[in-house]
């Protein structure tokens, strides 16, 4: 049966992983090199980079840390911010991604995504999805969630996956950050109309909302940043919930 | 010390695979030296042969007869000298006779049967595959060696192989119904999930590969 990811998501600036970061035995917390492996070794299904570096020049800097990851873990990578045309994905993918996450970019034109899939398969396209509550549904937004683009989240995700995105990412703009829980609405929502794997983010304050995202929301997956980073639940916490809500996981003990 | 090509063919993750595969070697102590090549002449010379690939069956099998001479050398070294092979995703699909994704494409024939979309019984289920599942009906062979009773390996995809030959079959994995995860056939191996990727599962694959005298 297949399993429920569960996927640790680093944020990271110019090279070094942002937010804080509480990790007991780490030396060096900032490098997210050093978390990955730790989260390797807690038996993550999947890790999420987000690069959230200001300026197109500073790149590179994204690119190393996805080389050095990808020499260190052996496990599926995904890596989001910044990314706009198909090349873009290609360098992603070149340096040790899996998956690569596309957001403005594909809002504003959603034909990309046709051109991502076509050039690295749909399996390596994830549509990142910024969704914030508007009326009686969910409006997308742009530019890490400060612009509206005036369409239906929904539908939105519905489009994406029909030209060629070969997983969701659902962030809720307004559960990020507010550690009450992911909006299980919107995974609910889009899970009933599209048919690629989804992904839960933003609001994860405990491991009883992973479970609620899964069971509740339909999500193939779970994403959680500051809940890992801060040491107050471990991959294998999380899975433990998961299982005992009745979700399949792959739980491996830490040795 | 063994020489190892991994075909390098315009096709994604050909370095993911080749630094798993060092990883491999270093961790059990197997000398190893690896070539990313498209060169037949350096295939034709190599001892063992892995054929990674990912994304679209078609666009796979158009990369490689894009190069000249690879898939007469491939056919040469492995088909005929009986080299270790390892196919990997696509590179595992690209063993059997056709694919059938969007658009009927030839394979390089070595394993007879088609490669078919998943269709799981269940239509709610999401379509790629994406994830850890679970190998099961595992058949006794060098590189499905140490593995554990119910090991956890990283699938991605939307097809698989279909072989004409059940004896062909060397693992099943269930998505809303069985599909083959792993072929066997004489010195030709071939996994539709990624050792590159399958963690400690995959190590322990990708070493027994390197050891395996079929």
């Amino acid at each position: 049966m297949l399993k429920v990811r569960v996927i640790p998501c680093l944020d990271v600036k110019d090279g070094r992983t942002v937010k804080g970061v509480n990790f007991v035995d780490l030396r060096d917390a900032g490098d997210p090199v050093a978390l990955a492996r730790a989260y390797d070794a807690q038996g993550a299904d999947e890790l999420c980079f987000l690069d959230i570096t200001a300026s197109h020049e500073k790149r590179g800097a994204m690119i190393d840390v996805v080389e050095r990851t990808a020499d260190a873990c052996f496990m599926p990578l995904t890596v989001g911010g910044g990314v706009r045309t198909p090349d873009d994905m290609v360098a992603m993918l070149k340096a040790g991604a899996d998956k690569v996450a596309i957001n403005t970019a594909a809002v504003l034109d959603p034909d990309i995504l046709k051109a991502c899939a076509r050039k690295v398969g749909s399996q390596a396209v994830v549509m990142a999805l910024d969704a914030r509550r508007e009326g009686d549904g969910w409006g997308v937004f742009t530019h890490g969630g400060r612009n509206s683009a005036g369409k239906d989240a929904v539908q939105f995700a519905k489009r994406a996956a029909e030209l060629g995105a070969g997983e969701i990412l659902i962030t809720s703009m307004d559960r990020d950050g507010t550690r009450n829980g992911y909006d299980i609405e919107l995974l609910r929502a889009i899970r009933n109309v599209v048919n690629v794997p989804i992904i839960a983010s933003g609001g994860a304050g405990n491991v009883q909302h992973m479970a609620d995202a899964v069971t509740k929301g339909g999500a193939d997956a779970v994403l959680a940043a500051s809940i890992f980073h801060f040491g107050e639940a471990s991959v294998t916490d999380a899975k433990r919930a998961l299982a005992a809500a009745g979700a399949p996981v792959r739980i491996i003990e830490p040795v | 010390m063994t020489r190892l090509a991994i075909i390098d063919y315009g096709s994604g993750n050909v370095r993911s695979v080749q630094r798993a595969l060092e990883a491999a070697a270093n961790h059990f102590e197997i000398p190893l030296t690896v070539v990313l090549t498209d060169d037949p002449d350096r295939i034709r010379q190599a001892d063992r042969i892995v054929l990674p690939g990912v994304g679209h069956f078609a666009d796979c099998a158009e990369g490689l007869a894009a190069r000249q001479g690879v898939a007469e050398a491939l056919n040469e070294a492995v088909f005929r000298s009986r080299r270790p092979f390892l196919g990997v995703c696509v590179g595992m699909q690209l063993m059997a006779d056709v694919g059938r994704e969007d658009i009927e494409t030839r394979g390089l024939g070595w394993i007879p049967g088609a490669v078919e979309r998943l269709r799981p019984t269940d239509p709610s289920l999401p379509i790629p595959h994406m994830g850890w599942n679970v190998l099961t009906d595992i058949k006794p062979h060098p590189l499905l060696d140490g593995l554990g009773p119910e090991p956890h390996v990283y699938f991605v995809h939307s097809y698989a192989m279909n072989p004409a030959h059940r004896q062909h079959v060397a693992a099943w994995c269930d998505y809303g119904g069985k599909f083959v995860a792993a072929i066997a056939r004489d010195n030709l191996f071939g996994t539709q999930f990624h050792p590159e990727k399958s963690q400690q599962a995959g190590q322990t694959i990708l070493a027994n590969f390197l050891r395996w005298k079929p």
